[in-house]
């Protein structure tokens, strides 16, 4: 049976996202909860979660989280990694035996920070010479995939429901202020782990609901740019969408929002002049980086969330604030679940982003 | 005793009982097939000049009329076609070069169109129906920087060069006047105006009374320069550079002295009577670094107001040369394939010279993103599109937009007869003869123009709507929504495409 990468899954699936503004944590356990509501939303082939501030200690390090095929692999990986980067730390992910988490693969954990005179040799920034240090395992290194890469963030991620994952790898021993989290139900059984959701490329992570229609065309203009969909997921390419348009262009979030779920233009039509230009210039300067068909996206970064629908709004997604906390999930259950009482409730509109950040004085 | 090696292709069949004799066949031919015969009161049909354009079939009155294959026969040989003997038999005659016109007939090129299927949602994703819902076909056709810029507040700046708007993907393709007549060209400039999409002066300028509609008009400089002055450029919405067209690539043109007339030689701003001759090359473009100086002149000349377009042959090498092109400063590669037509081309070189525009599209879009260049530029492909399922095959290959030529000429009357080069088409379109140009009503042809393309967008629409794609720049270079049938491997490489089934 092809391994996902070799074939294209779509997939149904169940997101979840937890966020404090003011910067409190939040346990594993709570938004493994929140996920185990949607259950009859995935299938048993995949599940997942993203923390964000979960790594106190090592907060300027880059946590790399890698899957192993064998210990070949993780050798020849290793050593990649000792001549690029300084290793803080290094160990597997503490993780206990669940009945219906099975075929795993070794799991390891890094901190690492690159190697300066490699990185000046580079002539890159720390997060691009990281990204294609990452990317280039990905590329060469069979049997070894690194799922997670960002700083002070971490992916945990399995074939399995996801409170099933959760309990895997020990959820409840990692608070966060934020925290995103995935169900999936693909078509066909995926072979291995790395195509589970989240999807990550440094601290910037992505779960997904939905199959989009654009796929190919996305996929092709996104790896002009150095970038390469070993997945074949819809969450990998809107990943390194994202990725591309914040941290090589430049835009803003809403901006990044503008160009995958822009506006129709009869709507644009009837903006103001200088929303106007804005918008039909990210149109037409970034094209092939519309994302038509349904989806709904929960993005994580370091400091902040945005959630996101489909231009048409063709994948339920609701949003909630109970003080300074704000809540996302595909179903408003699974934000009840955890807090009955909201402040508010409230589905986002198709194509309008919903972008929540620390406050001022808790960013670092 | 006249000897005649070559029968003739067709037979005129007249049903005597229907046929009411009344001459309106011979009045609408004008190659001189038809004729009455005053003493014996009969019509009578000469079917040696006959080229089946149709005409005669479509005015009878009683339908008393019809063109069918000779079925005469030569003594059937699998290694000599019958036309190859004709062709040696005119050869041997004449001395001269074969002509003929439009695009290439030959069957044993196959048309990969037909051989590639589209896709459609099923259950995991929706298709979306274009009654309901907006489906956008318009497309913004130009280059684009590599990076955005802001301004000292942080608002991006508009650093976009500019654009051709297209309320459909679809525009008309380069045919020059002396070519087709003045009456075309103001069916074109018409439809293009109405439809929000832009036609194509060809390589012989603009007529006065067309510059009114400039900003639909895409100005075409051809080797032979003829009607190029600053005001034409101007003129028009962008400036296109032709380097070669498909049905006859590495050649020139050869417009007769007997079509340089009038306004058409005052437009040429060529002599009256006199050829005109394009030669094959430009005399300024040797090079890549020439064709570089001549876009920059251009724009220049045009303030950088316009896009420029260079159209060039689908050829053996068309994806370097795209990447050339995309490095020249152009901001629109059109690429016009194998099939496209011609007013006229010698046959060797429109049967045997250059490739289909499916290949050739495909390596182009993909070679281009090879070298991270394919946002920089757009790309219009044509030469054999014939449907609206051949527009959004071109589009998943990878083409912003296409452009028709044959096509909106069908749309026009023409039976693809394959003789503009005689002048003499008989429903007004390739000819210069008044009694034959006034066939054609302008206003009347752009409106079956207009109905054309409407018709096209609105099954472009649905295809879009059934894959679940709501905007067209999603549908472009998507080929996963493409699979190939009756294709060999090599075939589906290059067409980037998978079997159906995989």
């Amino acid at each position: 049976m092809p391994r996902e990468g070799e074939v294209r899954i779509p997939s149904g699936c169940a997101i979840s996202g937890i966020f404090s503004r003011d910067r409190s944590l939040v346990n594993g356990s709570v938004i493994a909860k929140s996920i185990s509501v949607m259950h009859e939303r995935s299938n048993g082939l995949g599940g997942g979660f993203a923390g964000y501030g979960i790594y106190p200690q090592y907060k300027d390090h880059y946590a790399i989280h890698v899957f192993y095929d064998n210990l070949q692999s993780r050798e020849e990986t290793e050593r990649f990694l000792d001549r690029h980067f300084d290793i803080i730390n290094l160990s597997k992910i503490p993780t206990r035996p669940n009945p219906r988490i099975k075929d795993a693969p070794l799991i390891w954990r890094y901190f690492v920070t690159p190697l300066p005179h490699r990185l000046s040799d580079s002539h890159l920034d720390e997060d691009e010479y990281t990204a294609r240090c990452m990317i280039r395992i990905n590329n060469t290194i069979g049997g070894s995939f690194v799922f997670s890469c960002g700083k002070d963030m971490g992916v945990f991620k399995a074939v399995g429901y996801p409170e099933d994952v959760a309990d895997f790898y020990r959820l409840e021993e990692y608070d966060g202020y934020a925290w995103t989290a995935h169900g999936r139900y693909p078509t066909n059984t995926p072979g291995w782990w790395g195509g589970a959701h989240p999807f990550a490329l440094l601290d910037l992570s992505v779960v997904h609901n939905g199959e989009i229609s654009s796929y190919d065309a996305n996929r092709r203009a996104v790896e002009m740019y150095g970038y390469s969909c070993n997945l074949l997921t819809d969450t990998e390419v809107i990943t390194y969408i994202l990725d591309y348009l914040k941290r090589k262009q430049h835009l803003s979030l809403k901006e990044c929002a503008n160009v995958i779920a822009s506006p129709f233009w009869s709507t644009i039509e009837l903006k103001d002049d200088d929303e106007k230009e804005r918008l039909s210039y990210l149109r037409k300067m970034f094209p092939s980086f519309l994302i038509t068909g349904p989806f709904s996206i929960l993005v994580g970064f370091n400091g902040g969330m945005m959630a996101l629908n489909d231009r048409l709004k063709l994948r339920s997604l609701v949003a909630a604030e109970k003080g300074r906390k704000v809540y996302f999930a595909s179903e408003e259950a699974a934000i009840r679940v955890i807090e009955p009482e909201l402040d508010r409730i409230w589905a986002p509109r198709g194509g309008e982003p919903v972008i929540v950040t620390l406050d001022k004085e808790v960013r670092r | 005793m006249r000897c005649n090696l070559i029968p003739s292709r067709f037979k005129v069949i007249r049903d005597n009982e229907a046929c009411v004799s009344c001459r309106i066949c011979v009045r609408e031919c004008s190659y001189g097939v038809h004729s009455y015969d005053e003493e014996k009161k009969t019509l009578k049909a000469d079917s040696t000049k006959c080229v089946d354009c149709q005409r005669c079939v479509s005015y009878c009155p009683t339908g008393a009329l019809s063109i069918v294959l000779n079925k005469n026969t030569f003594r059937p040989n699998a290694e000599w076609s019958c036309d190859s003997l004709k062709e040696i038999y005119r050869q041997s005659e004449s001395g001269g070069v074969l002509l003929s016109s439009m695009g290439s007939p030959v069957k044993s090129i196959p048309r990969y169109f037909d051989r590639i299927l589209l896709n459609a949602s099923q259950v995991t994703n929706p298709s979306i129906d274009p009654l309901r819902e907006p489906m956008e076909t318009k497309v913004f056709i130009g280059s684009r920087p590599e990076r955005i810029e802001r301004d000292e507040r942080g608002r991006i700046k508009d650093n976009l060069p500019p654009h051709l708007e297209l309320d459909t993907p679809i525009l008309f393709s380069a045919m020059s006047y002396g070519a087709i007549s003045l009456n075309v060209h103001k069916a074109l400039a018409m439809a293009a105006k109405e439809l929000g999409t832009y036609w194509n002066t060809g390589e012989g300028g603009l007529h006065e009374d067309l510059y009114k509609y400039g900003d639909n008009t895409i100005v075409q400089v051809a080797s032979g320069r003829f009607g190029v002055h600053s005001r034409y450029l101007s003129a028009g919405a962008a400036v296109e550079i032709k380097i070669g067209q498909g049905a006859k690539p590495g050649i020139g043109g050869h417009l007769t002295g007997a079509k340089i007339i009038g306004d058409v030689s005052r437009t040429r701003m060529v002599p009256s009577g006199m050829d005109a001759i394009s030669p094959a090359p430009h005399h300024d473009i040797y090079s890549i670094e020439d064709l570089r100086q001549l876009v920059s002149s251009i724009k220049e000349a045009t303030g950088y107001l316009k896009p420029v377009i260079v159209k060039v042959a689908a050829v053996h090498n068309i994806a370097p040369i795209a990447s050339g092109i995309a490095r020249s400063g152009a901001d629109i590669i059109s690429i016009d394939g194998f099939r496209g037509g011609t007013g006229a081309s010698p046959v060797r070189i429109r049967d045997n010279v250059g490739i289909p525009i499916e290949v050739a599209l495909a390596s182009v879009d993909q070679r281009l993103r090879e070298e991270h260049i394919r946002d920089r530029v757009s790309i219009i492909a044509s030469g054999g599109i014939h449907n609206s399922a051949d527009v959004a095959k071109a589009i998943a290959l990878g083409a912003d937009a296409v452009s028709i030529g044959t096509a909106a000429l069908i749309a026009l009357g023409c039976h693809l007869c394959a003789s503009c080069h005689t002048g003499k088409c008989s429903w007004g379109i390739a000819t210069q003869e008044e009694e034959l140009t006034k066939r054609l009503d302008p206003e009347k042809g752009a409106e079956r123009l207009v109905n054309l393309v409407h018709a096209w967008t609105r099954e472009i629409q649905e295809i879009m709507g059934g894959m679940g794609i709501n905007s067209i720049e999603a549908l472009r270079g998507n080929r996963l929504a493409l699979r190939g049938v009756d294709l060999n491997e090599k075939e589906l490489q290059v067409l980037g495409i998978r079997y159906a089934g995989e």
